[in-house]
């Protein structure tokens, strides 16, 4: 058991100088969707520190399975069969059990399944491209899908996404709401790309790149890659219930 | 030499995307079948206590174009100030609201709704009552890392005027960004991520 004393207190400050800052300008549109102004710091109040929480009853038997939650019977999406697995821990290297996690991707052609789309490589009619799934009791998650491929964007004239899967992480407060994508091991897109290169240092990048694991393949099956998450941790309230005076 | 502190940094924030909504609303992108419903698009049921309240917006560039691809998320107490939250230790929560909405931003207008009731009092950590709010949470192409701020109501005046949080604010020309509008029967909070009225963002 942890100390539950511990997991009431605020979150860390997050460190803006290891996050990306709003503006970023060979990201274009980052010019004009980032706050000009200096963000208003505040310590968490009750409305940070609760968050929502989702049961294991909202999640189906093929959430976290993107190779067949779209495919039709007997059919199985093209490309390179993969697991991702990891856990979510916080800034304290505590686990965060019970954290939804949600990914989306394009399929092994780089393209994604959305109304408004256009790249030219083709849509796979067995691959949807969304899953989900829950950590359990150690932050523990895996999901099996296919390896995205890259693609290119409208930014540049010939600005290419490195493959990469996108995230989105629930913890135990609304202040750790988190968005972010997974980067492959190996993959040299990673660092030519305007998004990644938002992140103001090559340490914090590579927080994001996924290695290989092979330890955690399935022979003859698929390959592993291993990705830890890890959200704001709490500050110690060790001294909260002190009485003074009264 | 010290011994090491051994904390471990954030994971660094990426943009959602503009195809956030595959992955967080993909009922609604034109992924069906693979999710039965998309989560967060009710809060309520038919024995929800409180007050029913729409509030409805647009998320606006510094050009003032509506921003088309946004995926809002909301958070709140219920009716009588609980959220319904583990962390929670104030006592029990209405069972039949869940606090937290999720809406993708319409693909032709970029308007977003939700449909839930006016939350309660929330004290603030040293006591003094928040007036009521809606903590809102935006992301988009374009945005590194997501945008938290707050909805205040127009019809609060005097617990506005001493909120400690809207008090925190230096210049006070910018509080009305936090104040939604009455519109008919519903509330209007417009976010503005740029220009002479741009919303006060929190790093919170
Ligand atoms: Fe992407």
């Amino acid at each position: 058991m942890t100390n539950e004393k511990r997991n009431q207190g605020a979150f860390f400050p997050r460190d803006r100088n290891w996050q990306p800052p709003a503006l970023t300008p060979p990201y274009k549109t980052s010019v004009l969707r980032s706050p000009q102004k200096a963000l208003l710091s505040l310590d968490n109040t009750l409305s940070e520190m609760t968050g929502p929480v989702f049961g294991h009853n909202i999640i189906g038997d093929l959430d976290n399975d993107l190779i067949l939650n779209f495919a039709k019977d007997g059919e199985l999406p093209i490309g390179e069969r993969i697991v991702v697995h990891g856990r979510v821990i916080d800034e304290r290297g505590l686990p965060v059990k019970g954290a939804l996690l949600e990914f989306w991707q394009a399929n092994a052609g780089g393209r994604y399944r959305h109304k408004k789309e256009t790249y030219l490589a083709p849509l796979d009619p067995n691959f949807g491209g969304c899953g989900r799934t829950i950590s359990d009791e150690d932050g523990y998650y895996y999901f099996r899908t296919i390896k995205p491929g890259p693609y290119p964007w409208p930014n540049g004239v010939n600005d290419w996404r490195p493959a990469h899967i996108h995230f989105s992480i629930f913890g135990d407060g609304f202040a750790q709401r988190l968005i972010t994508q997974m980067y492959f091991e190996g993959d040299p897109l990673i660092w030519k790309c305007p998004i990644v290169q938002a992140i103001p240092s090559e340490e914090a990048v590579k927080q994001l790149i996924a290695p290989l694991d092979m330890g955690n393949t399935i022979p003859m099956d698929s390959l592993a890659y291993k990705f830890d998450i890890v959200l704001r941790g709490r500050r110690s309230t060790m001294f909260d219930n002190r009485r003074e005076g009264n | 030499m010290t011994q090491p502190l051994n904390y471990f940094k954030e994971t660094p924030s990426q943009t959602a995307g503009p195809y956030v909504h595959i992955g967080c609303t993909p009922n609604f992108s034109g992924v069906s079948g693979v999710f039965h419903e998309d989560l967060g698009i009710s809060m309520t049921n038919d024995q929800t206590e409180g007050h029913r309240i729409t509030v409805r917006g647009m998320v606006f560039d510094g050009k003032g174009a509506p921003l088309k691809d946004a995926l809002v998320e909301i958070w709140q107490a219920d009716a009588k100030g609980f959220y319904n939250s583990p962390s929670e230790m104030r006592g029990q929560a209405d069972p039949n609201f869940t606090g937290w909405g999720r809406c993708a931003g319409h693909m032709e207008s970029g308007e977003f709704v939700f449909e839930t009731v006016k939350p309660g009092i929330v004290p603030f950590k040293d006591g003094r009552p928040m007036a009521p709010h809606i903590t809102f949470w935006i992301v988009s192409r374009g945005i590194n890392v997501g945008l938290h701020t707050r909805m205040y109501f127009p019809d609060e005046e005097t617990a506005n005027a001493t909120d400690p949080v809207l008090t925190r604010i230096e210049h006070k020309s910018r509080v009305p960004t936090l104040i939604a509008r009455k519109e008919g029967d519903d509330y209007r909070f417009d976010i503005h991520l740029q220009g002479d009225n741009e919303t006060v963002f929190f790093d919170i």
